[in-house]
């Protein structure tokens, strides 16, 4: 497989595009003198060389928008390059989003033919292929039941196993291992291991640098839509680790004269410690304040809050009185906040207010700019992530034994 | 070795327009079990949680019989030639229920799974292909109760029967040939949603479902011709009922339907590359 060169314009014709708004450009086309107007382009891949040999996996590493998606949506032919080509040989499977081409009204059963189909197998093929992906899946009880009953674990499950066991000779894998138990990560990484074993090939694009180290002799790191490293797998990701670490994580600031209290620095690291404004969606991070009191502060209140780039604020949370060993003589001290696992993937903008209450000594809305980083799959549109207490219970069974609501 | 390796054996390219040419559309043959599970599925989805399932397919020919019969035969006095109305008329609506049931499918079929469309590849002529087929098994549905009305009113059809096939297959060619231009331009404009209601009813006036074609006189026959239902719905009403075929017109309808259908054909395969971009 040899892909040569791609370029690829987004958002040339804009989605929703009306016949009335392409009539009206029509019209202001045919006028003499009318200059045709200029669209926001946005290339998400720029002169892109790419060559993967028969049988190896290649890993593709960057940060989200940097066109490893598209790279893939290319490759399978989803989409064509703006310019330049690629070129494919054998059958391609792309596993772009999980389930996709799954009905939710058809059995388990019915949806592995259909997504054989999709794939462009022969019935006969996925007959002999139906009772190995059924024992894969572990779905095999629910296999006629429709997959609209099936819980999210047991469609990733299915999607998988129908992706990997219907033999195709490239295998395209998007984030999938963003979702699923770690038992089941495990088999999918296995069962990608020996699809490259059996001499086919596989294009990995993920941000669990992990499983690209373990599965890619080679990696590509796309920034920008153009390869910034390709090589060795661990070259690439030292690299790609290396210039997102020296994303400013921490900001210092200069003491302001005269005031009672001045904030001097904030660092925000990842749950590992390591102060990186680029954060892995999924774990916690922490920031921290360095602030000096130049007089004593008694009553001082901090407060940390975070806006997404459009302007909503998501928190703001304040470190009050009601916590013991406060600071309120003067000196240095690091104030340092856990943000939960809460936040979807995005830029977000972090403030700071510092005062009493009665007086504002320091509100700055964007001290410091963070990135969640992940599968861009999972419901974007959401903004926090809730580990919500469900329970449920037979209702108007019983002597009026509720299940503890909220309890816990 | 099996036959879809061997056809990919060479090189595939994916290059800006004129470099892929009619290729996707060469492959469909490749993926006809596709358009077969496609159509599976649609029909399945569409009978799953319906109450009357698939008496729908007799009823709405047969609801229609009967108001039109009420309107057009007994107080505005149309008439069909040699048989019975009520016969003609289920016929024709039969025959009508399909050709819209199928533009209308067609029309959404690639919209409709843009999740598909987006995020996996395949020929994307099978989608609306495949949405024109599942609206046969409601046909063959239809057609026992068409049986037992002819049986009731002593509709006796001749050799022409033995053409059915040919009948319907022009009506599959009809109905393709207006939906796929329908579904290919509503990946673009959603426009096409909006107006194909108006569109199909404002058809229904001017085919020959509820009226025979030769109320239409002289010059206006022409005109009236370039409906690609004429001829499709004249060969069914010739098929079943003996009715008296008008070669010219229906040739003519025939002629505009091919013409529809391959200049449809080009356009979808000029827009296709696109379709996952602007969908």
């Amino acid at each position: 497989m040899a892909a040569v060169s791609k370029r690829y314009l987004l958002g040339e014709d804009h989605p929703g595009a009306s016949l009335r708004e392409t009539l009206a450009h029509g019209v202001r086309r045919l006028r003499p003198g009318a200059s045709r107007p200029r669209r926001d382009e946005l290339w998400s891949l720029r002169d892109v060389d790419l060559e993967v040999a028969r049988g190896t996996s290649l890993g593709i590493v960057g940060r989200n928008g940097a066109g490893k998606s598209t790279i893939l949506r290319v490759l399978s032919r989803i989409t064509e390059p703006t310019s330049g080509v690629s070129r494919t040989r054998g059958r391609v499977a792309s596993l772009l989003e999980i389930g996709t081409g799954f009905h939710p009204e058809l059995s388990g059963r019915e949806n592995i033919y259909l997504n054989g189909a999709i794939l462009g197998m022969r019935r006969r093929d996925i007959d002999r292929r139906l009772d190995e992906i059924v024992q894969f899946s572990g779905v095999s009880r629910f296999i006629d039941t429709p997959i609209k009953r099936y819980s999210s674990g047991m469609y990733l499950r299915l999607a998988f196993a129908v992706a990997a066991h219907l033999e195709p000779d490239i295998l395209l894998v998007d984030e999938v291992l963003a979702v699923g138990d770690a038992e089941f990560q495990r088999k999918c990484l296995d069962t990608m291991a020996s699809v490259e074993r059996s001499g086919r090939t596989v294009v990995f694009v993920s941000h669990d640098l992990g499983a690209i180290a373990s599965l890619c002799a080679t990696s590509v790191w796309l920034d920008g839509g153009r390869i910034r490293r390709q090589g060795q797998t661990t070259d690439v990701i030292a690299d790609y680790l290396a210039s997102a670490t020296t994303a400013d994580g921490a900001r210092t600031f200069a003491e302001r004269a005269g005031a009672p209290v001045s904030l001097l620095g904030i660092t925000v690291r990842d749950h590992r410690g390591v102060a990186t404004t680029l954060l892995s969606h999924g774990q916690a991070f922490s920031i921290s304040l360095r602030i000096r009191l130049s007089t004593e502060s008694p009553g001082l209140d901090c407060a940390i809050y975070l806006a997404t780039r459009a302007g909503t604020r998501i928190f703001d949370e304040m470190w009050s009185d009601r916590v013991a060993g406060r600071p309120v003589g003067p000196g240095e001290y690091e104030v340092n906040a856990v943000i939960p696992a809460c936040l979807n993937i995005g830029d977000y903008v972090v403030g700071v207010w510092l005062g009493t209450s009665y007086e504002t000594f320091l509100d700055d809305p964007a001290v410091a700019t963070l990135r969640l980083e992940g599968s861009t799959s999972d419901r974007p549109e959401r903004l926090v992530e809730l580990p919500l207490k469900w329970t449920h219970h037979e209702a108007g069974v019983g002597t009026g034994t509720i299940g503890n609501i909220g309890g816990g | 070795m099996l036959p879809h390796i061997a056809e990919t054996t060479g090189w595939v390219e994916n290059g800006p327009g004129s470099r892929t040419g009619l290729r996707p559309l060469l492959e469909v043959p490749h993926h006809r079990d596709l358009v077969r599970f496609l159509a599976i599925r649609d029909l399945k989805v569409r009978y799953k949680q319906a109450v009357f399932g698939v008496a729908w397919a007799v009823l709405q020919p047969l609801l229609g019989v009967a108001v039109f019969t009420i309107v057009l035969n007994r107080i505005a006095g149309v008439a069909a030639p040699g048989v019975p109305y009520v016969v003609f008329a289920y016929v024709g609506l039969a025959g009508w229920a399909y050709l819209s049931t199928s533009v209308n499918e067609c029309a959404e079929s690639l919209v409709r799974y843009s999740a598909l469309v987006t995020k996996v590849y395949f020929p994307r002529a099978a989608a609306p292909l495949a949405s024109v087929l599942p609206g046969l098994a409601d046909l063959a549905v239809a057609s026992i109760a068409l049986a037992v009305l002819m049986a009731v009113t002593r509709t006796v059809p001749g050799l022409a029967l033995l053409a059915l096939p040919l009948a319907v297959l022009s009506l599959v060619v009809a109905a393709l040939a207006v939906g796929i231009w329908l579904s290919a331009l509503n990946v673009q404009f959603r426009d096409v949603r909006l107006v194909l209601a108006f569109f199909v009813q404002l058809w229904l006036f001017v085919s020959p479902v509820v009226y025979p074609a030769n109320l239409v006189h002289g010059s206006w026959q022409f005109v009236y011709a370039l409906n690609p239902s004429v001829g499709p719905l004249g060969l069914l009403r010739w098929s079943v009922l003996s009715m008296p075929l008008n070669v010219a017109m229906i040739t003519e309808s025939l002629l505009v339907a091919f013409a529809l259908l391959v200049g449809g054909l080009y356009y979808f395969q000029a827009t296709e590359r696109r379709f996952a971009d602007v969908i």
